[in-house]
């Protein structure tokens, strides 16, 4: 066994070891670290494979930047993981829960199926081209092959952006604020379980 | 739009003034002193550390009076009286609070016997509260006054001659 | 095989004490020429200039009392420090100081690692560094930590993307992202050495840089996660002894990053004059790295802090626009050209 691939086995499983105690933690903020420590595994994983471009952007992207944002969210709101937010009760949302569970069982079994196998016969991973994931070759393909759903979701997060200023910046002269109506939603709700 | 030009200028008109003020005050000379090593010029009549005189004999001049203590302002002055082997009366405890002190000099305004005086001294820092409490023996001149005999010649022949003697 | 560990390792090790010392002393410097520029004597009394004072500190922080408050959440308390500091120590793996040279009959390197995405590497790392601040505002249970760290969260997020954008400029020019290739495209042997810097040919990214580069390393005027005036000490408000000294060192690490990146993108990192070529090059780099935490302290004595909402309005309608515009414009020009 090269050193390599011991490198790649440990990531690998420090990976998948942060990814599912992001979920099971309780903590929103140790939910946070866990999953900055599975995407520096990945970042690990893609330096691996020569994709020096691809990991150093996992890690300066969502390691430094959107998982910052989350960060700030929950301090902001000042999450501790103490307050019980409630199991659904409801059937509807129940039968989603189960529906979606096994859909994304199914998408993993379907993966796992697809890539996994076949590269069990060719060794554990098989080394992709030299140039692999660096600038050119990624920039190269964002701007030619992929351009259109490049730039479709670039207007996509556009979108979303100037949906969260609208939703956000509601006058409060003549209409309440979308957070005024969740409030009041949130006191009704209590007062009904008190009543 | 705005914000962008008055950055630019900001940067490019505004700041290169701002940064040459702090340049020349960097090369000004310190406006502090390198304390313990040098210190400021006092003033002639600075309100020091407290002293008591002695008559000439080297009898205290303090007759426990009690004007002092009620002069002082911020009630700094604790004393006792008893009377010494001539029967004159003497303090036996004379104690000021230097921590409660504010130095502003009332004691030796209202002492009528001279006995009081604000000197110099002004390093007197400590760790311990109660060393801030000043006896009475801390606080007197010692006896032979002046080691340097030149002062007494001195002042014999001011007193002499009649010049009005300095206080010093 | 043996050699190349031996050399990288004794690298590592001098980079490190270097890096370490050179922290300690940047306290002197700026502790000296803050006083100096508000007119008062600075350090004087340990040793010459009061050039001892960072021993000194050093002792008195190892021997303080480490107190944990009891309202802190343990795990990353102990964390926050660790995470603000290591970072701003990994940024120096990739900063090249020297051209290759021999000593004692060993073959060295001028740089640790000469990775061939050596900025990205830089900002990657130092983009990791928010998480020691933010998480030790979170943790210590403290209200003026917690606005410390929140603070710091977002001037991170609003000045990552111009801090990203502004190198794009250089990046571009130079047409590639490694350090010791950027050092070698600005190495000139005429007389007028300074020629081929970038600064030259990408003045506004250099500013973009600089600033965006104060903020993230919360920094006066940007120092609103640590703001005396208002939040006691910010983000590090509870913490005492080593605890307190980690980010303490690891500021000042990140200010000695910030100059050798700048050094290294702008200012030709270890060229020198030509007709000088007997000084090591090591030596021109450590000049200039000094010339920028001089221009640290120097901005630091000149201008107040920013209010909150004027830091906001400033990073995302000033920098940001003008770094996009910046990186554009290289761009066209560079195809232009050809």
């Amino acid at each position: 066994m090269s050193i390599d691939t011991v490198i790649f086995f440990i990531s690998a499983v420090v990976a998948v070891f942060g990814a599912t105690m992001m979920i099971t933690q309780r903590n929103p903020v140790a939910s946070v670290l866990y999953f900055i420590v599975s995407l520096l595994a990945q970042a690990v994983c893609y330096v691996q494979l020569g994709a020096l471009f691809v990991g150093a952007m996992l890690v300066i992207v969502y390691a430094g930047a959107i998982m910052v944002l989350f960060l700030f969210v929950i301090m902001l709101l000042n999450l501790r993981g103490t307050e019980d937010l409630g199991a659904s009760t409801g059937r509807v949302s129940r039968f989603t829960k189960y529906l979606v569970s096994i859909l994304l069982i199914a998408e993993l079994v379907f993966v796992i199926k697809s890539v996994f196998i076949p590269a069990t016969t060719t060794g554990i991973m098989s080394m992709p081209a030299d140039e692999f994931g660096n600038v050119a070759p990624v920039s190269k393909l964002l701007f030619t092959r992929y351009l259109y759903p490049f730039e479709l979701t670039g207007v996509l997060l556009l979108v979303a952006i100037v949906g969260a200023v609208v939703l956000a910046k509601i006058d409060r002269g003549d209409k309440k604020r979308v957070t005024d109506e969740l409030e009041e939603s949130a006191g009704q709700a209590t007062d009904g379980t008190a009543g | 739009m705005k914000d962008l030009l008055r950055a630019l200028t900001n940067v490019f008109w505004r700041m290169p003034p701002a940064f040459w003020v702090t340049m020349k005050h960097m090369f000004k000379k310190p406006v502090t002193l390198d304390y313990p090593r040098k210190k400021a010029a006092m003033a002639p009549r600075y309100r020091g550390r407290h002293y008591l005189e002695r008559y000439d004999d080297g009898t205290e001049r303090c007759v426990c009076c009690g004007l002092c203590a009620a002069a002082c302002p911020a009630d700094a002055i604790y004393m006792e009286p008893e009377e010494n082997e001539k029967g004159e009366r003497q303090a036996r405890v004379y104690e000021i609070n230097l921590l409660r002190c504010i130095f502003c000099g009332f004691c030796e305004e209202a002492c009528p016997e001279e006995a009081i005086f604000l000197g110099r001294e002004y390093e007197f820092s400590d760790n311990n509260r109660n060393s801030f409490i000043y006896s009475k023996e801390q606080m007197l001149v010692p006896h032979p006054r002046k080691p340097n005999p030149f002062k007494r010649i001195i002042r014999r022949v001011r007193r002499t001659y009649g010049v009005p003697e300095q206080n010093s | 095989m043996f050699e190349v560990i031996l050399t990288s390792s004794i690298q590592v090790v001098v980079v490190i004490v270097v890096v370490l010392t050179g922290c300690a002393w940047a306290t002197w410097l700026e502790r000296k020429v803050l006083g100096h520029m508000q007119q008062r004597i600075g350090p004087s009394y340990t040793g010459p200039y009061g050039l001892l004072q960072p021993v000194a500190d050093g002792l008195k922080l190892i021997f303080k009392e480490d107190i944990v408050p009891d309202s802190v959440e343990r795990l990353t308390y102990t964390l926050g420090p660790m995470l603000s500091f290591v970072p701003a120590l990994l940024t120096f793996a990739v900063i090249p100081y020297s051209r290759d040279f021999s000593l004692f009959g060993l073959e060295f390197k001028g740089v640790i690692s000469d990775l061939n995405i050596g900025i990205l590497w830089i900002f990657a790392v130092t983009s990791l560094g928010v998480y020691g601040l933010v998480l030790a505002g979170w943790s210590s249970g403290s209200k003026y930590s917690l606005l410390g760290g929140i603070r710091s969260s977002a001037q991170m997020i609003s000045y990552e993307v111009s801090y990203g954008l502004s190198i794009v400029g250089v990046i571009v020019i130079a047409g590639t992202l490694s350090m010791t290739e950027l050092v070698a495209k600005q190495a000139s042997d005429s007389i007028w050495f300074f020629e081929n810097w970038y600064l030259w040919r990408n003045p506004i990214g250099f500013l973009l840089y600089l600033t965006c580069a104060i903020a993230e390393t919360n920094r006066t005027p940007f120092d609103l996660p640590e703001a005396e005036s208002e939040l006691v000490a910010g983000y590090h408000t509870e913490y005492s002894s080593m605890r307190f000294a980690l980010f303490f060192i690891g500021e000042y690490a990140n200010m000695l990053a910030v100059a050798c990146v700048a050094t290294t993108l702008f200012f030709g990192g270890w060229n020198g004059p030509a007709f000088l070529s007997f000084v090591p090059p090591v030596i021109w780099f450590l000049i200039k790295v000094f010339v920028f935490m001089f221009c640290y302290v120097w901005l630091r004595a000149t201008f107040p802090r920013f209010r909150y909402d004027q830091l906001m309005r400033f990073g995302w309608l000033v920098l940001l626009p003008l770094a996009i515009l910046n990186a554009m414009v290289t761009g066209l020009v560079v195809l232009w050209l050809g």
